[in-house]
């Protein structure tokens, strides 16, 4: 159970928000009829808006288990009664997905690995530690947040050219490529999230560890690591996505190593004009888009009230 | 803390726990920030780039040519639109619903989160198919629904940017919404049960607690989606093959994309890059100074 969790906790769960309380101030007749229904209504409307949301993602499943004739009519219909895996077999047997998912799961997990022990230090420092230069270091973290990594593509490309000149394994082709640019890019704001994490561990629980003749590095260890957990999953989950779903840098560095490619890369070529196998391509988005989806559902509740403490600070 | 000695040492342990994050930020992010101002500079080609030619310094030349091209302020002008286009979208549909999900139970909101975080968490390039798929032309849903057989969505120039824009949006507002889902139930109760006593309307209560509460927190997730969306890539180039057909659905990013290394013009492609970040540091000037305005300690 952490701070955070609990702090989460302890903001009051009443069912009505603004508005309806301030309505609730003035007894009117029939008044908690009225709101009954209003509250039907509401919540009518926020089912039928889930349903429109998570539709497209419903159509790529339902496609992606329909057979061939189903997926290429011209009436189609939501749902099936021949559900078959023919999709899946051709995504993976003729198209060699099942390369480029290990491929992208090496690079994602890679990233999270390093990023969150990486950032785990920084954080550590910039909350608990004070030193000179501390706030134009949280700027700076915030500014190069700001820099569109987009458009480092051509620099980042040559920085990876001659890296690989001396380290193969991280030059342009390989996997190594993508890992360095992606650990780069998720630490300023796993950095600035986990920042949040660290500082709502208690001040009292550090000098507490110091005068029981705890070191800095047996509480950040011990102590401080373990209460951070769950925020550094959370965190995880925002750069295992950012590195799991990156297109643009492996369209950019891995050029001719075909076995090398990543999965959006893969996917991305099987969008051909006019002959498109809209089953393989379903079945492929459903291969790229399951693992991410259950990561995030998992870690909901932590991602949400990490991303608004890191918002608010 | 304590200062003096105690500091010193809190300096040493400082610089060993950032020495590594440090070290990938400035090598992998500080550098090539640096080299993408040079290489805008020069005239950088396929043949400079394998030896072939000379390096020739063109100083400002590049920018020169970029700001002199109709291209590049209709590719700017649409980027903009395109930008502002999901930038309300995803503000609107996310507040709606984060109001809209205060106000009803626990089973209802689990739904609508459900969904919004699958929304959220859908790769790019997955739900960029996917909703080419929808709206395919042939074998499309949207279409047969429609009754709109064989009529291509991504042809034409609006059509194909209103697409792309729906599925930033379909996959943007859940932050919105969720972050602002979490601003209001952050409002502690008392607040509203005294505006109650004191016999403000709801609408009232909206417009003069609520807001003001929230401001704060409206003006990061509206800077962070224009940073967000001002950058789209994947969407647009997944969606419209490249920026369209003649490059007409092209935004900055693909367009700097395109220059350099499908036309190897990597000095260009570079210096749109230039432009891009100069763009976006301005909107992060912004985004500090509501930071700070909004009490922000760092």
């Amino acid at each position: 159970m952490t701070v955070r969790a609990a702090a989460t906790r302890a903001v009051p769960s009443g069912r009505a928000g603004l508005g309806s309380k301030a309505r609730s101030g003035r007894a009117r007749p029939g008044r908690v009829g009225n709101r009954r229904v209003g509250r039907g209504v509401a919540e009518l409307v926020t089912v039928v808006v889930a349903g429109v949301v998570a539709f497209p993602l419903f159509w790529m499943v339902l496609t992606a288990i329909k057979p061939q004739d189903e997926v290429i009519s011209a009436d189609p219909v939501p749902w099936t009664l021949r559900p078959s895996l023919d999709s899946f077999v051709r995504a993976l047997t003729v198209q060699n997905l099942g390369r480029y998912f290990l491929n992208s799961v090496v690079v994602a997990l890679a990233v999270v690995a390093l990023s969150m022990l990486v950032a785990f230090l920084a954080a550590a420092a910039l909350t608990r530690l004070r030193f000179r230069g501390r706030t134009t270091m949280l700027i700076m973290l915030l500014v190069v947040q700001m820099v569109p990594v987009e458009a480092l593509t051509v620099p980042l490309f040559f920085l990876m050219r001659s890296v690989g000149e001396s380290v193969p394994a991280f030059g342009l082709n390989h996997l190594g490529s993508l890992v360095l640019v992606h650990l780069a890019f998720s630490l300023p704001f796993a950095i600035w999230m986990l920042r949040g994490f660290v500082a709502a561990v208690p001040v009292e629980l550090e000098e507490a560890a110091a005068i029981d003749g705890a070191s800095r590095s047996t509480f950040l260890w011990r102590i401080l690591f373990p209460l951070v957990a769950p925020g550094l999953v959370a965190t995880s989950v925002l750069s295992f996505i950012h590195a799991w779903n990156d297109f643009l840098f492996a369209k950019t560095f891995i050029i001719s190593a075909a076995q090398n490619q990543t999965l959006p890369l893969a996917l991305q070529v099987f969008v051909k004009p006019d002959q498109n196998d809209w089953g393989a391509i379903m079945a492929g988005s459903t291969l790229m888009t399951i693992p991410v989806l259950i990561f995030f559902v998992l870690v909901q509740r932590r991602l949400v009230s990490g991303l608004a403490g890191s918002v608010k600070g | 803390m304590t200062a003096g000695p105690a500091t010193r040492g809190q300096g040493r342990a400082a610089l060993a726990y950032l020495a590594p994050a440090l070290l990938v930020l400035v090598a992998l992010l500080g550098y090539p920030v640096y080299q993408l101002v040079v290489i805008s500079l020069f005239d950088y080609g396929q043949e400079q780039v394998s030896g072939g030619a000379p390096l020739t310094f063109l100083g400002l030349a590049n920018y020169g040519t970029l700001l002199g091209s109709a291209k590049f302020w209709s590719v700017l002008g649409h980027t903009v639109g395109f930008a502002a286009v999901c930038v309300v979208g995803s503000l609107v549909l996310g507040a709606a619903l984060a109001v809209l999900a205060t106000r009803v139970r626990p089973w209802a909101r689990g739904c609508l989160f459900l969904a919004a975080l699958g929304a959220w968490a859908t790769p790019a390039v997955a739900g960029s198919t996917i909703w080419l798929f929808l709206f395919d032309a042939n074998f499309g849903l949207v279409n047969s629904l429609l009754g709109l057989d064989g009529f291509s969505w991504t042809y034409g120039k609006w059509t194909a940017f209103g697409l792309v824009a729906a599925e930033v949006v379909w996959c943007s507002f859940p932050f919105v919404m969720i972050t602002l889902f979490a601003g209001i139930r952050a409002i502690p109760p008392e607040v509203l049960e005294a505006a109650a006593l004191d016999g403000a309307s709801g609408w009232r209560t909206a417009t003069s607690v609520v807001l003001p509460l929230l401001r704060p927190l409206l003006i990061v997730v509206t800077i962070q989606s224009i940073i967000w969306d001002f950058k789209v890539f994947t969407q647009v180039y997944v969606m419209t093959g490249g920026g369209g057909i003649a490059g007409r659905n092209l935004v900055l990013n693909v367009y700097a994309y395109q220059e350099a290394f499908a036309a190897s013009e990597y000095g260009l492609g570079s210096a749109i890059g230039v432009v891009m970040t100069l763009i976006l540091l301005a909107v992060t000037g912004f985004y500090l100074r509501a930071l700070r305005r909004s009490g922000e300690v760092l």
